[in-house]
């Protein structure tokens, strides 16, 4: 169940209905033997949304081919000029001279790809850890809320690229203006999210922690923070996404190395082809990043596998 | 710590300072609510003006207001050690917020109110803590070396301890609220206060679930606030019924019949009007 797709998840939840029905069923019989019928159903059921979701998994793989094939032929047969669309083949070929070879315009496309990914990582870090701090100060007292949101909310509305000029003149031209904006960036959905999850933690839950002589931090560990993860955790796939976006943007601008350094120097060249490699890898990078929050998110809600199968 | 009626949450953690304390005057005194165990006062044979067998709740003078509304008004009320009290009344009597008062939930109360030793609550709903096991959800808050021994134990004693490490929804009502049971009964409280924990079972689940709590209390004896709407719950349980009216008890009945109880016995059925007669007409007859 792990090592799902994307499409793979959401299959699951749509198909979950089916194996949940005997569970349902069984709850007439004794409490202590509930598992029981539910376990023995489930082999029969599993067994036919298994299928069922390769099936879907693989007729969702046509419409791409269908897509990959006619780029291939529009471009391959000359009917528009390979320098403007150049062919998926001409475009692996690419990819694969800018690994192997490191060339004096463009550098190792590896290299350049471990630079983005520390510019990013650094700036997300930066970010991603402010706008949950903030969150958490706003979030648990009146006088945080009253002191950090309206500056949260004014920030929240300033757009985040209009800032590039500014930032040019305040920090220069190095990699500092890149990252702060990365992180400015990652930071408030991180904090929105962050912040109306804790306060929509079920006040319920909280009292009873009260009558449980729950402390102030066990408070905080126990109910607050746990009760708040599932949209956290939103936030987080959303600062990520804000993260990688302003790292193509910012990295456009006068920087000497990195993917966006590369796009700069195939414009220049004119070459179409190097500048399509480079969108690819931002694809792969962000699709990965996203890839291991989904894998967080399955293994820190694991909980909540109840909802759907109870 | 300045817990508030009103669900804030900031309220469970920041509070406003000084609100909860302007608003009671100085002669609350509330021990022992939440789980800390330092009775200030009453303890048996103490000096501080209290009786020398300590009641386990002692309440005088206790008011509550909800804007213009007085829910509870100047009401007196005593619990003694293990004894079972049902507290019924018609909805928005202020049964709840007197739970509450005694629950050290709801600091706006003026008047005196002690309790002596810990108090333990199983509310309406579970309220479990969804992202933690059952058997961890049992021993949160427990501060004694062994909790999650004593935590396995006390399933066992509701009949839960195959579903221990069951993640709570995935548990029936029924399951939810035997767990939320043995989460309150952990704590060996002094005084168990049950707010309506049954109104949302079925009745069969309801009577498995009536056998067990008067079990339980056997077992444990603490002093029981059982806080319903049902008057057959309160005849079938309790050793004495109260019934809340006008903010004030405006009926107290004793039961001395044993249990198991036969629902027809001729002392409970002549109680029953009489209660119904208090819930039903009091407010329209007088």
């Amino acid at each position: 169940m792990l090592g799902e797709t994307p499409t793979g998840v959401l299959s699951t939840q749509r198909a979950s209905p089916a194996p949940t029905r005997p569970a349902r069923e069984a709850g007439a019989a004794p409490a202590a033997s509930r598992p029981a019928p539910a376990a023995v159903a489930a082999p029969a059921t599993a067994g036919l949304t298994h299928r069922r979701r390769r099936n879907r998994a693989w007729y969702r793989v046509i419409s791409p081919l269908v897509f990959l094939a006619a780029w291939q032929f529009v471009s391959a047969s000359g009917l528009v000029s390979q320098q403007k669309l150049p062919s998926p083949s001409t475009v692996f070929h690419t990819a694969v001279t800018l690994i192997t070879t490191n060339s004096a315009a463009y550098g190792t496309l590896q290299s350049a790809m471990l630079v983005s990914l520390e510019r990013v990582a650094i700036g997300f870090a930066v970010g991603g850890a402010a706008g949950l701090i903030l969150a958490v100060i706003a979030g648990l007292s009146r006088l945080g809320e009253n002191s950090v949101d309206p500056l949260m909310q004014m920030l929240r509305t300033l757009p985040l690229f209009g800032l590039i000029p500014v930032f040019i003149i305040w920090f220069g031209i190095g990699d500092l203006p890149k990252i702060l904006l990365i992180a400015l960036g990652a930071a408030i959905p991180l904090y929105l999210n962050t912040f109306s999850g804790i306060r929509n933690v079920d006040s319920k839950l909280a009292e009873a922690g009260t009558t449980l002589g729950l402390n102030r931090t066990e408070m905080i560990r126990h109910v607050i923070l746990p009760g708040a993860l599932p949209q956290i955790l939103v936030g987080l796939r959303q600062s990520l996404g804000v993260a990688w976006l302003a790292l193509v943007v910012a990295e456009q601008i006068n920087a000497n190395a990195g993917l966006g350094f590369m796009i700069s120097q195939a414009t220049q060249f004119l070459r179409n082809d190097v500048i399509l490699v480079a969108l690819l890898v931002y694809c792969v990078l962000g699709l990965l990043t996203d890839a291991l929050v989904r894998l967080l998110e399955r293994r820190a809600l694991a909980w909540r596998r109840g909802l759907l199968e109870a | 710590m300045a817990p508030r009626t009103a669900g804030s949450l900031t309220g469970y953690l920041a509070g406003e300072a000084g609100r909860g304390g302007a608003l009671s005057p100085p002669s609350q005194r509330i021990a022992g609510g939440s789980g800390g165990s330092s009775p200030r006062g009453g303890k048996p044979g103490g000096s501080g003006g209290s009786p020398p067998r300590a009641n386990t709740a002692r309440i005088r003078g206790l008011s509550r207001r909800f804007g213009d509304r007085l829910v509870l008004d100047n009401l007196d009320l005593d619990i003694a050690p293990g004894e079972f009290i049902a507290l019924i009344g018609r909805s928005g009597s202020g049964k709840s917020t007197l739970l509450r008062a005694l629950a050290g939930l709801d600091r706006e109360v003026t008047g005196e109110l002690e309790v002596n030793g810990t108090a333990a609550v199983a509310f309406q709903e579970p309220r479990l803590l969804p992202w933690r096991r059952v058997r961890d959800n049992v021993s949160l808050g427990l501060r004694t070396a062994g909790a999650a021994g004593v935590a396995r134990s006390a399933l066992d004693e509701v009949g839960l301890a195959a579903r221990a490490d069951a993640w709570p929804l995935t548990l029936s009502g029924g399951e939810a609220q035997r767990a939320a049971l043995a989460r309150a009964l952990v704590r060996e409280p002094s005084l168990l206060l049950l707010d309506e924990p049954f109104s949302a079972l079925d009745a069969l689940t309801r009577i498995t679930m009536h056998r067990l709590v008067l079990r339980l209390w056997a077992h444990h004896e603490p002093a029981v606030l059982l806080v319903t709407h049902d008057v057959d719950e309160a005849l079938a349980l309790a050793d004495r019924v109260l019934v809340l009216a006008d903010g004030q008890i405006g009926y107290s009945g004793r039961i001395d019949v044993p249990r198991p109880r036969d629902r027809d016995h001729p002392d409970l059925t002549g109680l029953r009007t009489r209660l119904l007669t208090e819930l039903g007409v009091a407010s329209e007859g007088n």
